[in-house]
């Protein structure tokens, strides 16, 4: 509690300070916010996960958490007919593409923040900034754009829908996150932003770290770092495994 | 029950692909086939990444085929000879595939390239058994049939390097064990199958092998192909999972036990129509999955690839 109280102290300050505009992060205690867990761990039994963000503001506004994992090039191909068969023909490559995306608030986004303040900090799917490679047309590069997001959905890496933050009262707000199995490991940013009068007035960005733990990732470890060793021991595995499936058939 | 796959990073039931192994494997242990021509697209099916599945499938044929070796080698059903011989034209071969996998999965054709080649061995190979073994059937049944030669001799039985396989009974070029092995190690590393479907139906119509040997021999030197493979995907594509191996390895070896005992049952021409009836109906449904308009014409493939 005492914490909360020192944090509306110096988010109050920080409002003075710079009129309720854009609050740098050192400032911004107008928002408090934290994960259940910082560590999302990958095991053999995994089958996804999820993580409760939980925070509390300095009074009322709206709150839009936005989760983005590890950025990396994705190429999107089209398949055309040709000669009978559908083959890919045209390829864009994307190159800051994040590996998961969600974004949560409490109420829909048109209803408390403008186009350009969305644009600004890349909140909601139609914002954000993929950095295609090659040079098209904006009907083209669109068609391609909304086909990755369509795939990635489709695969439940990025939000189909807006997620949902509650607030308990006035101040107390949570939401769930949830990371399905096929989750790419590394490590994502769980940005929490504070929205007063269509601005942001605060933001926080929280780390999150999505790992392989324990023997799988062992063995991940191996398959990477001694690729021919890794190759060597699976062939030896699957050949003592099937001497002693036929020698334990051969006593049956 | 659940199990993670570390490199495939995806989660599976390990029940599922428990009796998926152990359904394949019974088949590869009845036909003396690697089985692969079934496992490669079910893998795909469940959402295992084509790449993963061809680099897995080459690591659980390796267990495949030394269990279902063990059980020909007892009854002696294995050309040892005639069996490095191909396998010799084998690695060349794998070798060779591994390299063009690469290449169409730089150019974003290897998913369409590995259903066409399926479709086309499969479908080409599969037709021809099926014709064959309903004749062999139907020829059976009349009694009146006259009796051939030993084998009939083609231009391919003149080619150089001519060798004496005892045990299969023939005198043949060397060069065609080798190269029906070459193409099979191809097979091995582009499609993610032994190359059995191949190998036998080559083997049975143009070495004119025994048909006794045929599945013995043909595993036999499939052991070496897909323990090859195994290792250029692992350190060439890391795409090899061991846990999914794993899973399909113990339904597998289960399964090609119990095949093995029920092919001494079967006859021939029986087993080859079952069989070529099993390739052709995997062959139309690839084939259709070409020509039908794909849900979404779009694909993503994440990394540099």
């Amino acid at each position: 509690m005492r914490r909360v109280w020192t944090a509306r102290a110096v988010g109050a300050l920080a409002g003075l300070v710079v009129g309720g505009t854009l609050a740098a992060t050192v400032w911004a205690q107008q928002l408090v916010a934290d994960l259940s867990s910082h560590l999302i761990a990958i095991n053999t039994g995994f089958t996804g996960t999820e993580v409760v963000l939980f925070g509390t503001t300095d009074g009322a506004g709206d709150v839009a958490i936005v989760v983005t994992g590890p950025r990396g090039s994705v190429t999107v191909r089209r398949k055309e007919r040709i000669a009978g068969i559908w083959l890919n023909a045209t390829s864009v490559r994307f190159e800051q593409v994040p590996s998961y995306y969600m974004v949560a608030t409490n109420r829909p986004l048109d209803q408390f923040v403008s186009r350009p303040v969305l644009e600004r900090h890349q909140i909601g799917l139609p914002q954000l900034q993929l950095g295609p490679r090659e040079q098209l047309s904006p009907e083209e590069l669109a068609v391609f754009r909304l086909a990755l997001i369509r795939n990635k959905q489709r695969a439940g890496l990025y939000g189909i829908t807006l997620g949902q933050v509650s607030f308990l009262g006035e101040r107390l707000f949570r939401t769930n996150i949830y990371f399905p199995a096929n989750v790419p490991t590394g490590l994502y940013n769980v940005e929490a932003l504070l929205i007063r009068e269509g601005e942001v007035v605060s933001a926080q960005t929280t780390p999150l770290v999505v790992s392989k733990v324990g023997f799988s990732a062992e063995i991940f470890e191996f398959a990477r770092n001694q690729p021919l060793a890794y190759g060597v021991a699976a062939v030896i595995g699957a050949i003592a495994a099937g001497w002693l499936a036929g020698a334990a058939f051969r006593r049956v | 029950m659940q199990v993670y796959l570390p490199i495939a990073e995806m989660s599976v039931n390990a029940l599922l692909v428990l009796g998926m192994g152990g359904v394949v494997g019974f088949l590869s242990g009845l036909f003396g086939v690697g089985g692969g021509f079934l496992m490669t697209p079910l893998l795909i099916f469940i959402g295992v990444p084509p790449a993963v599945a061809v680099g897995t499938q080459a690591n659980q044929l390796v267990a495949a085929s030394v269990s279902g070796v063990l059980a020909h080698w007892r009854r002696g059903n294995v050309d040892v000879k005639l069996g490095v011989v191909m396998l010799l034209g084998g690695l060349v071969g794998t070798v060779v595939g591994v390299w063009i996998f690469g290449l169409l999965q730089r150019i974003g054709q290897i998913d369409v390239a590995i259903t066409l080649a399926y479709v086309f061995f499969l479908g080409g190979i599969g037709s021809m058994m099926l014709v064959e073994s309903s004749r062999a059937l139907i020829r059976r049944r009349a009694p009146t049939a006259r009796r051939g030669k030993l084998h009939r001799h083609i231009w391919l039985h003149g080619l150089p390097l001519k060798m004496r396989f005892q045990r299969s009974k023939l005198y043949i070029s060397a060069l065609l064990p080798a190269g029906i092995g070459a193409v099979g190690g191809m097979l091995v590393a582009i499609m993610g199958i032994g190359g059995g479907f191949m190998l036998v139906p080559a083997m049975i119509y143009l070495l004119n092998m025994p048909t006794g040997l045929v599945a013995g021999t043909s595993l036999f030197q499939i052991i070496f192909t897909t323990a090859m493979a195994t290792l250029l995907q692992a350190a060439t594509n890391q795409t090899v999972d061991v846990m999914l191996a794993l899973l399909l390895l113990i339904g597998g070896v289960i399964g090609a036990q119990f095949g093995t005992k029920v092919s001494g049952k079967l006859r021939g021409e029986q087993a080859r129509l079952l069989l070529a009836s099993l390739v052709v109906a995997v062959a139309l449904k690839l084939a259709w999955d070409l020509v039908v308009e794909p849900n979404d014409v779009f694909t993503i493939t994440s990394g540099s690839l």
